[in-house]
């Protein structure tokens, strides 16, 4: 029944679960700023601006043939703190820019959290059991007197109601002097990089005191900047590839075993630019939000502004596909570079079976772009559409003209309204969609 | 967000130029959009998405607020008024010296996230 995330059009999604607040009224602790699957797709973790992290778990035991589980609330914890520094009069935000999990090794859960300066692994297991009957003390902890104790008594672990715990084991701090964007895990399960708007660091999961620098494009003399890294990811499989985007739009491949220093790419995936199309916004609107391998490691998928491209990773000179997102803000430009939306940073992600890709965009609208058959949607994340099951119906948008009944157009858009983080579990055609400060859940309609 | 009437104000040429124009504005809604920016703000920087942004975008989180300078700044100028972070608080240079009012208000307490609730 579960299928491996096929279908993009064929696929009819429904409203599953939201969380959060329902006033309009958002405190800006509140407002999500990442959204991550584990790697069964049975922990959903989401970040804040306030530092926090709440991790959801899919109710697996109570599932149906009929409809999928639920999500609940599994842990929540406090992962970064505001923080000030003072040599350089920085304020260092507590707003959580990445989460992603390891592959699991035992009992516990592990994830990397980041805010804009330190890098943190937390823990996070259960206990479903303590010890009790201990030989000195008490059952309220209180010292036994010593004459008392005659025999020996050896403690057993009897059942408890299930905690889940949350404690931080790495704290990889003071090695960027710009803003961490991303951080990816290797497929060799002992490293990962961090990426800042200049430099990428390579570091070792056990080791927080050392990190080795692998590229670094600040140049000698900073009036000559031209371009910052956006995004960083590791190959899905090959443990010596990782890519870094830019604000110019070029994604650069590197291969850690060519040097030590991969300031040289191996590749360099760049389309030309139509020189007749050039404006103020070319540069701006081409900067790269985020990049992401494909499962198969043979595609990348990268977001700019307006659109999303579909890259073989054997081919740099052009992207084999690339879709539109949200054409009709092409003459929207200028208002959108006043109220600053045309630097918004929106993500994208892939189905599992990469058939599929899905980032959002404006007016909580999201868009689903099947790769295969070239259909796309435009779906809405709403409390209007937020009936148990409720089908999802796909939203138009009138660029101008003649609107027709059931199209909004472009000016009655919300520009506050804005999906930057989504995530497909990667098995299953479960969604999940963040707004400014609620979470929601959608899932394939099953008959 | 306004809806701005993206017919051009001056009067419509004849003949070919007047197609020609309305063509190049359908064709490259861009261009109309960046001359629409260009009017508004005609200082805008030369080079597109240059120095400037990234300059702004790797300042983010900077407030410079030292309290000696702003002591002294305020002795110095106890007639004239005081020196005020700039349109472009990003870029602090120079007399910019930021002023408590400019600083954010301090964080509420720290409370379970909503998504939890």
């Amino acid at each position: 029944m579960a299928g491996a995330g096929g279908g993009g059009n064929d696929v009819q999604w429904c409203f599953s679960q939201v969380k959060g607040a329902i006033d309009d009224d958002v405190a800006e602790a509140d407002i999500i700023s990442t959204v991550e699957f584990n790697h069964s797709g049975e922990l959903l973790a989401t970040g804040d601006k306030g530092g926090r992290v709440v991790i959801f778990q899919q109710d697996i035991e109570k599932s149906q043939p009929q409809c999928r589980s639920e999500y609940n609330v599994y842990s929540t914890f406090q992962s970064h703190e505001p923080e000030f520094d003072y040599l350089k009069s920085l304020e260092i935000e507590e707003k959580i820019n990445k989460i992603r999990w390891l592959p699991q090794k035992n009992a516990a859960q592990f994830l990397l959290s980041t805010n804009d300066k330190t890098i943190k692994l937390w823990k996070i297991s259960e206990r479903d059991k303590r010890p009790e009957g201990y030989n000195l003390k008490e059952e309220d902890g209180r010292y036994r007197d010593n004459s008392t104790i005659t025999t020996l008594r050896v403690p057993v672990f009897r059942p408890m109601d299930l905690m889940v715990e949350a404690s931080p084991r790495r704290i990889f701090a003071n090695a960027h002097t710009y803003h961490i964007n991303s951080i990816s895990v290797n497929s060799d399960n002992e490293t990962y990089l961090s990426a800042d708007d200049l430099r990428i660091n390579l570091w070792h999961l056990e080791i927080t005191d050392r990190s080795f620098n692998v590229v670094d494009i600040k140049p000698a003399n900073m009036e000559e900047l031209t371009e910052v890294i956006t995004a960083a990811e590791f190959h899905p499989h090959q443990c010596n590839t990782f890519v870094y985007s830019s604000s110019k739009g070029t994604i650069r491949l590197c291969d850690m075993r060519a040097s030590a220093l991969c300031d040289k790419h191996s590749k360099l995936f760049e389309e030309p630019e139509d020189p007749s199309n050039r404006s103020f916004f070319s540069e701006i609107i081409s900067s790269i939000s985020d990049v992401k391998f494909s499962h198969s490691g043979r595609y990348m998928m990268t977001r700019d502004y307006l659109s999303v491209k579909i890259w073989d990773l054997n081919m740099e000179n052009r992207p084999v596909e690339t879709y539109q997102v949200h054409e009709y803000l092409r003459s929207k430009l200028c208002s959108l570079y006043e109220n600053d939306c045309i630097f918004d940073k929106f993500e994208c992600c892939w189905n599992g079976n990469d058939s599929v890709v899905m980032t959002g965009s404006y007016n909580n609208f999201f868009r689903m772009l099947e790769r295969t058959q070239r259909h796309d949607v435009t779906l809405e994340a709403s409390r209007e559409c937020s009936k148990p099951r409720q089908v999802l119906k796909p939203r138009r948008v009138c660029a101008g003209g003649k609107r027709k009944k059931d199209e909004i157009s472009v000016d009655s858009l919300d520009f506050n309204k804005k999906i930057l983080h989504t995530a497909w579990h990667p098995q299953e055609n479960v969604i999940a969609v963040a707004t400014t400060n609620n979470l929601y859940i959608f899932q394939e309609k099953v008959n | 967000m306004s809806s701005e009437n993206q017919e051009s104000e001056a009067p419509l040429e004849f003949g070919e130029e007047k197609q020609q124009d309305s063509q190049e504005k359908d064709a490259n809604p861009v261009k109309s959009e960046e001359a629409k920016l260009k009017a508004k703000y005609p200082n805008l920087g030369q080079k597109p998405g240059g120095s400037d942004f990234l300059m702004k975008r790797l300042q983010k989180g900077q407030k410079y607020f030292d309290s000696g300078d702003y002591n002294m700044a305020k002795a110095k100028m106890k007639s004239k008024q005081l020196p005020v972070a700039g349109q472009e608080k990003g870029l602090v240079t120079g007399d910019h010296i930021p002023t408590p009012q400019d600083l954010p208000q301090r964080k509420s307490s720290l409370v379970t996230s909503k998504l939890a609730g």
